[in-house]
C-alpha cells in the first residue's frame, strides 16, 4: 500500500469525488425539506424545488406586476453595473499608484505609508460618511467598492513592481531608457497580468462591499432584492438569487483568469517555468 | 592618457565600516578584452558595478574617455547579468529592437512605419550574429540558458556600447555550451572592437579568453578584523604571459579553481 501523500486519482475518480460534496448537500436538503413540509405544508424555510421553480419563473421570466419589469435583469444590471464600474476604478487608481510607488522611490516614501495606513480603514465604518457626502445615489455604492479594494490592490501591485529583478531594470537603462520609458515599456506590459490576479483576489471583497451598501440604501440591486425580502422570509427568492450571485462571481473570474491567459501568453510561461 | 577607455584612479570602496576595494589603480585601452578573476566576496563584481555606474566609488574616481564616469547607467555601458537579462514578455526580436526604440522614440517607446523597418532590419542582422536567427519569434521562457544569454548579448551590443560588461555571464551555463560562447563572445569582440570586462569565477576561463588577467584579492589580512582591509588588483597579466605556473599560484592565493 502506497502512502496517502502518493496516491492520485484517476481523471473519473477526480471528477466523482469533486461532485461528491455538492450531490451530498443537495440530498441532505432534500430530505430535510421534506421532512418538514410534511409536517407543515407552509414551512418558508426549506421550501422545495416545486416551490423554487416558482419563484425562479415569478422573479426571472414573467414581469413584475408592479413595475412592469423582470426583476431578477434588473436586480443583475444594477448591481453589476455598480461592480464594474468600482472594480473598473479601482484597478485604473490600483495601477497608476501601484507603478509609480513600486518604480519611483522618492514617491514610495511620500505615499507608501499613507496607502497603508488607508488600507487599515474598515471600508464599512465609513460607509455613513460615504452616504452623507455622496448621498444615498449610485456614486456611494461605487466609491465604497473603490475605497474596499483599491488600496489593496495598490499595495499588491507595488510590491509586484518591486519584485520585478532589479536587473530589468538596469538592464533597460544600459539600453538607453528613461524612466517613462521604463514605466510604459518594461513595467506596464509586465504588471498588467500581474493586475488581474490582483483584481480576482479582491473580487470577493468587492462583492461584500457591493451588497452591504445595498442592503442599507438602495432601490435595486441584487443584494437589495435579497434583504428585501428577507422580511417575509422568502427563502425561495433568496437561495436562488444566492446561487445566481455565486455563478456570476464564479463567471468573473474565470473570464479574468481566460484573459489573462490570451493577452499574456509569456506570463503563463514564466510563472509555471519557475 | 587619451588612448585610455577607462581610468580608474586609487579608488576605494566601502560600505560601513567593511572594506571591499582599495586603492584600485588601472588604465584600460580601447578594445581591450579584460577577465576579472577572485575569490567569491572579493569586490569584483562590486567593481563591475562600479564601472556600470549601478555603485560610486567611496574614493577616487574613474574616467570614460577622460571624462567622468556618469553616476548612473547609461547607453555607453552595456551589460549581461548572469540571469534576468532579457525581458520575459518579449519576443527575441522585440527584446533585440527595444534599444533602438528607446533611442528613436521618446514618448511611446515605439516605432513604426519606415523607422520600424529600418530597426528590424538591423536587429535581424544582429540576431544572426549571435545564431538566433531560427528563434526570432520566440519568446525567452522558450530559449535554453545559452540562447538566452546569446540574446542578452545581442540586446546589448546592437546599442554599440564603448564598453562590454559581462558579470559572470556563462557562470549557470553547461561546460559545452560555455565553449560555444566563448567562441561567439570573441569573435564578436573581434567584429566589432568593443572595451570588454567579464567577471568570471571560473580561472580557466579568465585565462583562455581576452588579453588582459585581472585578478583581485586582498593584500593585506587583518585575523581579528576580516573587513578591515579591501581588495586591490593583485595580478595583471596580459594574454599569453599565462602559464601553467602562474594558474597555480593563482589559485592557491586566491583560492579559487
Amino acid at each position: 500500500m502506497k502512502r496517502l501523500v502518493n496516491i492520485q486519482p484517476g481523471k473519473g475518480w477526480r471528477i466523482i469525488l469533486g461532485l461528491l460534496p455538492f450531490i451530498l448537500v443537495l440530498v441532505i436538503y432534500l430530505f430535510a425539506s421534506n421532512a418538514r413540509l410534511v409536517v407543515n405544508p407552509n414551512d418558508k424555510l426549506l421550501p422545495s424545488f416545486g416551490s423554487f421553480g416558482e419563484a425562479i419563473e415569478r422573479m426571472a421570466i414573467k414581469e413584475d406586476r408592479r413595475t412592469g419589469k423582470i426583476l431578477l435583469w434588473t436586480d443583475t444590471k444594477a448591481s453589476l453595473q455598480r461592480l464594474g464600474m468600482g472594480i473598473g476604478i479601482s484597478a485604473l487608481i490600483g495601477l497608476f499608484f501601484g507603478i509609480l510607488n513600486g518604480l519611483i522611490p522618492v514617491i514610495r516614501a511620500n505615499l507608501s505609508p499613507f496607502i497603508s495606513v488607508l488600507s487599515m480603514i474598515p471600508p464599512l465604518a465609513i460607509l455613513p460618511i460615504l452616504f452623507i457626502v455622496f448621498g444615498l445615489g449610485e456614486l456611494s455604492k461605487v466609491v465604497l467598492i473603490v475605497f474596499g479594494i483599491a488600496p489593496f490592490v495598490m499595495r499588491e501591485l507595488q510590491q509586484r513592481v518591486q519584485e520585478i529583478p532589479k536587473e530589468q531594470l538596469i538592464k533597460a537603462q544600459t539600453l538607453g531608457a528613461s524612466t517613462w520609458q521604463i514605466m510604459i515599456r518594461i513595467i506596464l506590459p509586465q504588471i498588467l497580468p500581474r493586475l488581474i490576479d490582483a483584481l480576482r483576489l479582491s473580487l470577493g471583497a468587492a462583492w461584500l462591499f457591493l451588497i452591504a451598501a445595498e442592503a442599507i440604501a438602495a432601490t435595486d440591486g441584487l443584494g437589495y432584492r435579497i434583504f428585501l425580502v428577507r422580511r417575509y422570509l422568502a427563502m425561495d427568492v433568496i437561495l436562488p438569487y444566492v446561487a445566481w450571485i455565486t455563478f456570476l462571481a464564479f463567471l468573473m473570474d474565470y473570464g479574468l483568469r481566460a484573459l489573462s491567459r490570451f493577452a499574456f501568453p509569456w506570463f503563463e510561461k514564466e510563472t509555471s517555468g519557475s | 592618457m587619451a588612448d585610455n577607455i577607462i581610468n580608474v584612479s586609487k579608488v576605494w570602496k566601502e560600505y560601513g565600516d567593511a572594506v571591499v576595494l582599495e586603492r584600485l589603480n588601472l588604465d584600460v585601452k580601447e578594445g581591450e578584452f579584460c577577465t576579472i578573476v577572485g575569490a567569491s566576496g572579493c569586490g569584483k563584481t562590486t567593481f563591475l558595478r562600479m564601472l556600470l555606474g549601478e555603485e560610486i566609488p567611496s574614493r577616487g574616481n574613474i574616467l570614460l574617455e577622460d571624462s567622468p564616469l556618469p553616476e548612473e547607467p547609461t547607453h555607453d555601458r552595456g551589460i549581461v547579468f548572469q540571469r534576468y537579462s532579457v525581458f520575459p514578455h518579449l519576443t527575441v526580436l522585440q527584446n533585440v529592437i527595444l534599444g533602438l526604440e528607446f533611442t528613436q522614440s521618446k514618448f511611446t517607446g515605439f516605432l513604426f512605419g519606415k523607422a520600424k523597418r529600418i530597426a528590424v532590419n538591423e536587429a535581424k542582422e544582429m540576431i544572426a550574429a549571435v545564431g538566433l536567427s531560427d528563434a526570432r519569434n520566440k519568446l525567452p521562457s522558450a530559449l535554453s540558458g545559452g540562447m538566452q544569454q546569446r540574446l542578452a548579448i545581442a540586446q546589448s551590443l546592437i546599442k554599440k556600447p564603448k564598453i562590454l560588461l559581462l558579470d559572470e555571464p556563462f557562470g549557470a551555463l553547461d561546460p559545452g555550451i560555455r565553449a560555444d560562447m566563448h567562441e561567439l563572445i570573441l569573435s564578436l569582440w573581434d567584429q566589432t572592437g568593443t572595451t570588454v570586462f567579464m567577471v568570471t569565477h571560473d580561472l580557466k576561463e579568465g585565462f583562455s579568453l581576452g588579453t588582459r588577467l585581472l585578478v583581485f584579492d586582498k593584500v593585506r589580512h587583518d585575523p581579528q578584523s576580516p573587513d578591515r582591509y579591501g581588495a586591490s588588483i593583485t595580478y595583471d597579466i596580459p594574454l599569453g604571459m599565462t602559464d601553467e605556473k602562474i594558474l597555480n599560484k593563482i589559485k592557491s592565493t586566491t583560492g579559487t579553481d
